[in-house]
């Protein structure tokens, strides 16, 4: 559909992860690293997940299309299943370096604070989330072709940018809040969030039936949102202060002596 | 989460719909002009528009809102009338052509009116009242489509399945509803076919040779149309070096390539297969005489292959012959018999048409008499009638007319038509076994449909003993000739071979062993093309080889490399190891090998050996290259839908830039719990 689809296409996906890796990340070489990592542990669990699923499809070998189909749900479950799996051994693996780095570096604080290795590392997994579901769907829309002939919506490219920009945020918000549930080892909170992860890549099953899959997983994104700023130490005061400019006083205030 | 397979990725194949049995029209050069079509680079898209009768025409020259559009059109409409409109307009960016099943009633031929004119024998200094048919047309259905430079791609959809999921799309999509406009998506087509090669072939050789001459990556643009000559003699001759010149040699001649508007689609059954056929079952025929061996004169067959294109193959042979480079020269030819389109005779008549300018010389005039002569002897007791056209008619489109170009022969040629041409298909895709009457019953098996004989195979049979017969007269044979008979069922294998598939078990046993791709299931074509040894060429070779060579007892070593054992009757003869018909019994093959006097000599225009690219006087066709060609349908969106996707994604950019740069900038706040101070580091 030519290069304005493909340039609104990926700036609808990926502007906000753009803006967020802008200011946040691109001045701080230590959560660039750990951002680059985060991605790369996605992409294992993704490379092991669709190596079971290919060898399960081979040894099933069927060309039936609801077998397909269900192998394919099954793929998508272990899938999630195993990306969890990652992000909890990302958390293992970030604690021990962050020990390690203390060491190092003889100071007395730590370098980078949970709360903030959370953050990089779920947007590290939703930036390696979003460019697997979109990028082969981008160089299509170069092309002058739209997707309907064989019935499919001519929404097809909108729709599956729009969704990425849905999980991209999804997974950042799950990783606050999976990190913050391991650090006060609240096990609940994790199984919350798989729970939802499934519910959302279940959702798009549903798809082409567009309402039925992004309107869900945008207000499963708004909750995740609100959950994952009040994990983060957030609070409705907070935002009122913010909101009303009154940050300041709120600063003065605060300042204890030391 | 897609799983992906063979072809394309599964998002591809999503969008479009390719197009696979498909023939494209093709860029031609010669040394003035540039005919066929042209692409653009990345191909030319349109709005598919069917147009199934002519008032359809105006909604894509005037009425349609969404221009350019990409025409859809039955095959009985492609008249050169339509074309010349759609060629001046600019709302056309293409054409797809859906062949007609059953053939246009009224004939479609894109040939030219006047076939080869200007590079046959009779121009302003030769015969000048003949000259540019003005004593006859021989085409007179011709309308020169395949000779005008288009500058849209135009292409040829084969499989009617195809064409049906075309105009599904279209009246899903693209029919105006009830006067009002077609909404957006519309259904698209889209044609790749760019060619390389610009202007004429002065041009384009000029560009190659630069490039093979300075480029390390050489680009070349274009390539010459040549392939092989396939020629054969009755008694051997030693093929390296001349034959004595007191020797004289009756030549007999046949064309063996077609053309028609699209590349590669050739049937040419009455203008080349039927023609070649005849003579092969002629040439078998006179192998079985036993005293062949002691005729006083030779006899060549020769099959020239590049006719079509202004005489590639028989003005090579002439060239070779006047340069000393073939093996017979000019003096040695005693006459000259040419089979011309000769399978659609009218009540059984076939003409013997004759040059009136070389008669008037009176040493020639009595030779074509004698040659007349033989002919109508030999006709007695066969189903043919033959008949002297008029003495002041000129001779048809042949390659008896390089002959006369470079010396006064006396020769015929024999054609069912008397004026002009029977075929109301020349040079078309419509040249079929059907145009040729070649009719099975139903239900036969493939091995079955090989063996039958069509009552066209008993014609042209009868006219292949009628020529046999004629050249062991003129040969010097004195015998009987009523033995002498062309076999209807070899004929018909071959008319099977050559029309309808070349992959049935005859072939399969007369050509050599790791020559797989050489037999292939779909319709065989005739076109000379720029490769090497094309299918039709190789096939005649072997043909022939198998009707007019011996089985000898030779193991596989010895077949191969003849010379390793010294004899020199081995010179004369090529030996070649076929692979036989397969045991029914088992799946293995018995090989033998075969001792034939059939050789290939070169069939490129001496234009392109002599490097005069602009000649007027040799063939300098040439084939423009290219890198891609395919189709594909596909819908598009409107651009309205495009740019709204274009600025609901910069404002979403922009929008979380600044929500992010403002949480940023306020984080020390919004994110802080109470009892933390302002020293959470971050």
């Amino acid at each position: 559909m030519t290069t304005a689809v493909f340039i609104g296409c990926s700036f609808i996906a990926f502007g906000p992860v753009l803006a967020l890796c802008v200011c946040t990340i691109a001045a701080e070489p230590l959560s660039l690293v750990f951002l680059i990592t985060g991605g790369f542990f996605w992409l294992v669990s993704l490379l092991l997940s669709s190596l079971v699923w290919f060898i399960a499809v081979q040894i099933g070998g069927s060309n039936n299309a609801s077998v397909k189909k269900n192998f394919l749900i099954f793929g998508v479950v272990f899938s999630v299943l195993l990306q969890e799996v990652f992000r909890f051994a990302y958390y293992k693996l970030l604690k021990k370096a962050n020990k390690g780095l203390m060491t190092v570096s003889q100071e007395e604080t730590i370098p980078i604070s949970v709360r903030q290795l959370s953050y990089v590392s779920g947007l590290g997994f939703g930036i390696m989330s979003g460019i697997f579901s979109l990028v082969n769907i981008l160089t299509d829309s170069l092309g002058l072709g739209s997707a309907g002939i064989y019935g499919d919506s001519p929404q097809y490219f909108l729709s599956s940018a729009f969704m990425t920009l849905a999980i991209v945020p999804l997974h950042v918000f799950w990783g606050i809040v999976f990190f913050d549930a391991c650090e006060k080892k609240k096990w609940w909170a994790p199984a919350l969030v798989i729970l939802s992860h499934l519910l959302v890549s279940g959702l798009t099953f549903l798809n082409p039936q567009y309402d039925g899959s992004l309107v869900p997983s945008y207000i499963i994104m708004m909750l995740m949102g609100t959950w994952a700023f009040f994990t983060a130490g957030g609070s409705l005061r907070n935002l009122k202060l913010c909101l009303m400019c009154r940050d300041k006083d709120f600063l003065l205030a605060n300042q204890h002596p030391r | 989460f897609s799983s992906g397979f063979c072809w394309g990725n599964s998002v591809e194949r999503k969008i479009y719909i390719p197009l696979n049995k498909t023939a494209p029209c093709v860029r031609l050069l010669n040394a003035t002009h540039q005919i066929g079509c042209q692409s653009s680079m990345n191909g030319d898209t349109g709005v598919i528009h069917v147009v199934e009768k002519a008032q359809d025409l105006k909604w894509v020259l005037t009425d349609g809102p969404h221009p350019p559009y990409m025409v859809l059109l039955e095959g009985e409409l492609f008249t050169r009338e339509l074309m010349l409109q759609l060629k001046g307009s600019s709302r056309i960016s293409g054409l797809a052509v859906a062949i007609s099943k059953p053939s246009p009633a009224q004939g479609f031929s894109p040939g030219l009116k006047c076939p080869n004119d200007g590079f046959g024998v009779y121009s302003n200094d030769y015969g000048p009242q003949y000259a540019h048919c003005n004593w006859t047309v021989w085409n007179p259905l011709g309308n020169g489509l395949a000779y005008e430079d288009f500058s849209f791609p135009i292409f040829l959809l084969e499989d009617a399945n195809e064409t049906q999921v075309i105009k599904q799309c279209y009246q899903d999509h693209n029919l105006p509803q009830n006067g009002s406009v077609p909404e957006y998506p519309l259904c698209a087509m889209q044609l790749f076919a760019h060619m390389h090669a610009v202007t004429n072939t002065v041009t384009c050789m000029r560009r190659s040779s630069l490039q093979t001459a300075f480029s390390l990556n050489p680009e070349e643009v274009c390539d010459a149309l040549s392939d092989y000559n396939v020629w054969s003699t009755l008694k051997p001759i030693n093929a390296s070096s001349k034959i004595n010149p007191v020797d004289e040699v009756i030549i007999v001649a046949t064309r063996i390539d077609s053309h028609s508007f699209f590349w590669n689609v050739a049937p040419g059954a009455e203008s080349a297969v039927a023609s070649f056929v005849t003579h092969l079952a002629a040439a078998e025929a006179l192998h079985k005489v036993p005293d062949v061996q002691m005729l006083p004169r030779n006899i060549m067959f020769t099959f020239f292959q590049g006719e079509t294109f202004d005489y590639i193959g028989s003005s090579r042979m002439v060239y070779d012959m006047k340069m000393d480079k073939f093996p017979i020269r000019l003096d040695n030819i005693h006459s000259f018999l040419e089979l011309s389109q000769v399978a659609l005779r009218n009540s059984s008549v076939l003409w013997v048409h004759t040059d009136p300018v070389s008669r008037r010389n009176e040493s020639i005039q009595p030779q074509v008499e004698t040659l007349v002569e033989a002919l109508i002897n030999s006709s007695v007791g066969a189903n043919v009638t033959l008949q002297e056209v008029g003495q002041s008619q000129p001779l048809p489109p042949s390659s008896f007319q390089r002959f006369l170009r470079a010396k006064s022969i006396p020769g015929v040629v024999l054609a069912d038509h008397r004026t002009s041409f029977q075929n109301r298909y020349y040079q078309s895709m419509y040249d079929t076994a059907e145009n040729i009457l070649m009719k099975y019953p139903e239900g036969l098996s493939p091995e079955e449909t090989l063996d039958y004989v069509t009552d066209t195979a008993k014609s042209l049979a009868e006219v292949a003993t009628v020529v046999a017969r004629a050249l062991y007269q003129l040969a010097g044979g004195t015998g009987n000739t009523s033995a002498i008979q062309a076999d209807p069922r070899m004929v018909s294998r071959m008319l099977y071979g050559f029309l309808i598939k070349t992959n049935n078990s005859w072939f399969q046993s007369i050509i050599k062993q790791d020559l797989k791709g050489l037999l292939g299931d779909e319709l065989p074509q005739h076109y000379i093309a720029v490769t090497s040894l094309v299918n039709t060429t190789q096939l005649v070779q072997y043909v022939l080889a198998n009707l007019t060579g011996t089985v000898v007892n030779f193991t596989k070593e010895e077949c191969l490399n003849p010379e390793k054992t010294p004899n020199p009757e081995k010179e004369m003869y090529v030996y070649t190891w076929v692979q036989g018909s397969r045991d029914p019994n088992s799946t293995s093959r018995v090989p033998f090998c075969v001792q034939s006097t059939v050789h290939l000599t070169k069939a490129a225009s001496p234009a392109f050996e002599l490097k005069q690219w602009g000649s007027t006087e040799y063939s300098t066709w040439t084939e423009s290259r290219w890198k891609d060609i395919r189709a594909r349908i596909f819908l598009i969106a409107s651009k309205e839908l495009e740019i709204i996707t274009l600025v609901v994604g910069i404002a979403i950019l922009i929008l979380s830039l600044l929500a992010t740069y403002f949480i940023n900038a306020k984080a020390h706040v919004l994110f802080s719990s109470p009892g933390d101070g302002g020293t959470v580091a971050y």
